[in-house]
């Protein structure tokens, strides 16, 4: 097939909500289209981590090229798929830069979340083309007037640019191929101008090393092309390039206006930074694209073996996972309660599970994972100019040394039904957040913006907002800088023993309750031993609560005759193993789930 | 004394060359505790017992030339059987086995059933050892256990079993919520008041999917309390060794001559084959089980197929049966068996594993033998397990 021009590409991403349907409509897309054969046919084929089926959820970027003939005329369609959480924010925004249109989808019964709204703010500062879709009619609790009146109000379009579609059925499937070819842009750029082309991600293959992927804004990339990566100033061969089918299909070259990928015999993804430019080595364009970014971890923890002897293996599980996620970033530290790990950086809690998830699944790693905590500033008496970056507790410099302490404050927008503002505000205003603005959406959803301490969301907060707003809430940030802040670290002992490992830095108005809490949950999180266990949470040398763990008194079965025994031995080696996960620090064993307590005292 | 218990341990040793087990599946009524494999139908009763002798000679060869020792007719409720149906299952087990001398033949029973008529039958049979299942003499545990008999049938029954049989064990239980420490001393004194050889007392134990749990879940009766089974069975240890009775194992005391040859088998890792639906055997390498359901196992005995599954022990199998086990016991874990049983490195890692527990005085070494304290037998499971040798996949 002849490569269609530039005027019959269209490039789109698809905006949506988790759960709103946006990868079971890419599905369909891609069958309706003749993208895949039947026997590819799978659920969420673009999404192809386990952990993101199974999850439904997509964490990294992808991309797909479909063919579609419409109206005598061969159309290439590239649809970039984006991630959904506030984690991934930036991959995100660099996905739509590499746009011209996208497609808003909305589930007929739950309408606009806030996801949705600060995507769709992303995709209107880009000038984007909105394309909405009422995704989900077909269920019987949608409810497509009130939620196309919604998306109106939005965006303010008319009601009949609204498409009703359904992922499940296929319904109106053909009307969205349609608008996308009418309604967005084909893009525009100078295919004789030097190379420029923005990378929007990047994916770690054993065999072939890094695949990155781009968008031609001017110019073409060639096979052999000798290329440089502006940001990182390094240089490379372009030893293969093509375009991303559901396989990917290696090609001469790659001209403005499309999407494509590019293998170099790079080996580590921190080489290759998304937002980053590409240009030709010997004739660089002086255009670079804007917003490129280092990304910066959000959130902090440490990670350890649970088996010690395991360091070196989970060294280079790490290393091999930071090859295809250069957002993780870790260096050593060591416990006394945990022997030697890292500390690592994490874009944020989500991206924290999911790195703990891979490691246990494709690495077969087992890991013991701290309380997390935000990067704060800390100046001392006797250099109160120069900020010391805390991002572990046992960083925090002494209090009597102490002169201030900053911590990173966020925008935090929140949208939620009428009924649920009261609840909402509460929660904000106990997780020291204050308000900055109410917008009514429409007469039932109301959009919340706070400021409040990026550490708040650490500690719970997902979870409560969910509860106060009976699910009905949905929830956005963005860094806003760093605010002065009364930091303290609690230290939890048990027998008497200061646990480092269980040690969090805590706003000193929180630490009492903090500290009681941490104090209950440990005690109903470590098995009875066999002697009392005083479980105490403290400021320094002052202790602000105190349980005791009774000592055990009876553990033996009464009856262990002919038919017992099998079941028994079996029973202990059961016990046995699960000990072996144990941490043991002086007398005392501490199960794995303890070190994460403070995240699940409201459980 | 502690000769004197050395020589029960040789004699045993030597004389309990393999054991027989036959679990008769029915009960009057079902005990809120038990988790036991029992069936309250006793419609099945003749084609059972058919069964039971036939599988002893299928099995026949199982056991190969070993010397059978002890017959043991446990349940549910042995004492359902009468007189003719004891007798058949005596007689195919000397038909099939080589059968010692003087084999100890006990019958699990329940005090309803030992009327005077039947202690009289019973006396007619090869029994010569009775274990009546007592469980508490106050009528408020027996009805919250939901036993079969009252308080006065348990009395009844002692007093006129131990006219006709020496070698009694009776059963008590402790620990059931409500029962308190001077209850329980009662107890024990109206036992020891009956002169029995041999005591068997059990905590209460709730086992999942037992009338107990759920009555415990719903509130409606209080759970048990550990700390409290703990003092009792303290009260308990005390009381009996002042009797005279030996706690040669956890559960189990005995005047010396009178130690249970029947369970002691379990725990010194000797021989026995399970005859019945869901019994249990051993042949020193392998483990088996009986289906625990009467019409399949009537059917697949009828059809001349054992119900079986089977395990292979291996060796580490074996160590941590017999370090479980062991701590049990009077007679401990020892180390020289250990070391001839399992090498060198297994002593090793099992002094090294216990050392904490020394330091904790939960476990001591004497006579170069493993053993737990008073305080460290309550909690010997949990000590056992962190002994236990695991090979970690």
């Amino acid at each position: 097939m002849k490569i269609p021009s530039m005027k019959n590409i269209r490039n789109f991403c698809i905006i949506a909500h988790i759960d709103h349907g946006k990868s079971t409509l890419a599905d369909r897309l891609l069958d309706y289209t003749g993208s895949v054969t039947d026997r590819e046919k799978q659920d969420q084929l673009l999404d192809n981590m386990d952990l993101e089926r199974e999850r439904g959820i997509t964490i990294k970027s992808h991309a797909i090229q479909m063919d579609y003939e419409y109206e005598g005329e061969k159309y290439v369609l590239n649809l970039i798929d984006t991630p959904g959480h506030v984690d991934f924010s930036y991959e995100v925004s660099r996905s739509i830069a590499a746009c011209e249109g996208a497609l808003l989808i909305v589930d007929a019964a739950q309408s606009i979340q806030a996801q949705t709204i600060s995507n769709l703010y992303l995709a209107l500062e880009n000038d984007l083309e909105i394309i909405p879709v009422l995704n989900k009619v077909d269920l019987p609790s949608a409810n497509p007037e009130e939620v196309t009146d919604d998306i109106v109000d939005l965006l303010g379009c008319t009601p009949e640019e609204v498409i009703h579609a359904s992922g499940k059925t296929g319904f109106g499937v053909d009307n969205v191929l349609a608008a996308i070819i009418k309604r967005i842009p084909a893009p525009k750029g100078d295919p004789t101008a030097p190379l420029q082309a923005l990378i929007f991600d990047s994916v770690y293959n054993t065999f072939r090393g890094i695949e990155t992927y781009f968008r031609v804004f001017n110019g073409e990339i060639k096979k052999g092309q000798h290329i440089k990566f502006v940001a990182t100033n390094k240089d490379y061969y372009a030893d293969e390039i093509g375009t991303l089918k559901l396989n990917q299909v290696a090609k001469q070259s790659v001209k403005a206006g499309d999407v494509g990928y590019l293998i170099t015999g790079i080996k580590t993804a921190k080489e290759v930074k998304v937002g980053d430019t590409i240009t030709d080595f010997a004739k660089p364009t002086t255009n670079i694209v804007e917003g490129f970014e280092d990304v910066k971890p959000m959130v902090f923890a440490g990670i350890y073996p649970v088996d010690t002897e395991d360091y070196e293996d989970l060294r280079a599980s790490m290393e091999k996972l930071q090859l295809n996620d250069a957002s993780l970033v870790f260096q050593p530290e060591s416990s006394a309660a945990l022997g030697f790990g890292f500390r690592c950086g994490f874009l944020g809690m989500l991206h924290m599970e999911i790195i703990q998830e891979r490691l246990e699944r494709e690495f077969d790693m087992t890991v013991i994972t701290t309380v997390p905590n935000v990067s704060y500033h800390a100046y001392t008496n006797k250099n109160p100019d120069e900020a010391i970056i805390v991002n572990n507790p046992s960083d925090l410099p002494e209090p009597s040394t102490l002169n201030r302490v900053e911590e990173p404050y966020i925008k935090a927008t929140i949208i939620t039904k009428a009924d649920f503002v009261g609840n909402v505000m509460s929660l904000c205003i106990e997780k020291r957040g204050n308000i900055t603005n109410q917008t009514y959406l429409t007469t039932e959803r109301v959009e919340l913006t706070f400021e409040m301490p990026l550490a708040e969301i650490v500690f719970d907060f997902y979870d409560r907002l969910k509860t106060v707003s009976k699910g009905y809430a949905s929830f956005d940030y963005h860094p806003i800088g760093m605010k002065p802040s009364k930091l303290v670290r609690l230290d939890i002992l048990l027998n008497a023993q200061t646990v480092d490992a269980l040690s969090a830095l805590i706003h000193a108005d929180n630490a009492q309750y903090i500290g009681r809490k941490m104090c209950e949950k440990l005690k109903e999180l470590i098995p009875r031993q066999q002697f009392d266990i005083p479980v105490q949470a403290a400021i320094g040398a002052k202790i602000i609560s105190r349980e005791t763990i009774k000592a055990l008194r009876k553990d033996v079965t009464a009856k262990c005759y002919g038919g017992d025994i099998s079941r028994k031995r079996k029973l202990l080696e059961k016990q046995k193993k699960g000990k072996k996960r144990m941490r043991q620090v002086g007398n005392v064993e501490i199960p794995q789930q303890a070190f994460m307590a403070v995240l699940k005292l409201n459980d | 004394m502690l000769f004197r218990i050395r020589c029960e341990f040789i004699y045993i040793k030597f004389l309990v060359i393999a054991g027989i087990y036959i679990h008769i599946p029915f009960c009057k009524q079902a005990c809120h505790y038990c988790d036991f494999h029992f069936s309250t139908s006793l419609k099945k009763k003749d084609d059972l017992i058919q069964c039971l002798v036939k599988e002893l000679r299928l099995r026949k060869n199982e056991l190969g030339n070993e010397v059978i020792e002890t017959i043991y007719f446990g349940g549910g409720t042995p004492s359902l059987l009468d007189r003719d149906e004891l007798s058949l299952l005596i007689d195919a087990v000397y038909k099939f086995y080589i059968v010692s001398e003087h084999p100890e033949i006990t019958l699990e029973a329940n005090p309803d059933d030992l009327s005077v008529k039947q202690i009289n039958e019973l006396k007619t049979t090869q029994v010569n050892r009775l274990s009546i299942g007592i469980q508490s003499f106050f009528e408020r545990d027996l009805k919250l256990m939901n036993r079969a008999h009252s308080q006065k049938e348990a009395k009844a029954s002692l007093s006129l079993a131990t006219q006709y049989f020496d070698n009694i064990s009776l059963d008590l239980i402790y620990g059931i919520p409500g029962l308190s420490n001077e209850e329980w001393i009662e107890n024990i004194e109206i036992a020891l008041s009956y002169n029995v050889p041999h005591i068997s007392c059990y905590a209460l134990t709730v086992e999942p999917k037992t009338a107990l749990e759920s009555f415990i879940k719903k509130g409606i009766i209080d759970d048990v309390d550990d700390d409290l089974a703990q003092e009792q069975f303290y009260i308990l240890v005390e009381k009996l060794e002042a009797s005279g009775f030996v706690n040669y194992e956890l559960s189990n005391f005995g005047i010396p001559k009178y130690i249970s040859k029947n369970n002691s088998a379990y725990w010194l890792g000797k021989p026995y084959l399970g005859i019945g639906p869901s019994a249990h055997s051993f042949n020193g390498d392998q483990r088996s089980w009986n289906v625990s359901n009467n019409t399949k196992y009537i059917k697949s005995i009828q059809k001349n197929e054992l119900p079986v599954e089977r395990e292979v022990l291996t060796i580490t199998d074996k160590f941590n049966e017999y370090v479980m086990t062991g701590l049990r016991t009077i007679w401990g874990v020892s180390l020289k068996g250990v070391e001839l049983s399992f090498g060198n490195n297994y002593k090793k890692y099992l002094l090294q594993q216990s050392e904490i527990y020394i330091k904790q005085h939960l476990l001591y070494i004497e006579d170069d033998k493993l053993l737990t304290t008073k305080k460290g037998k309550f909690l010997s499971d949990g000590i056992a397990s962190n002994l236990f040798k695991i090979n970690l996949s």
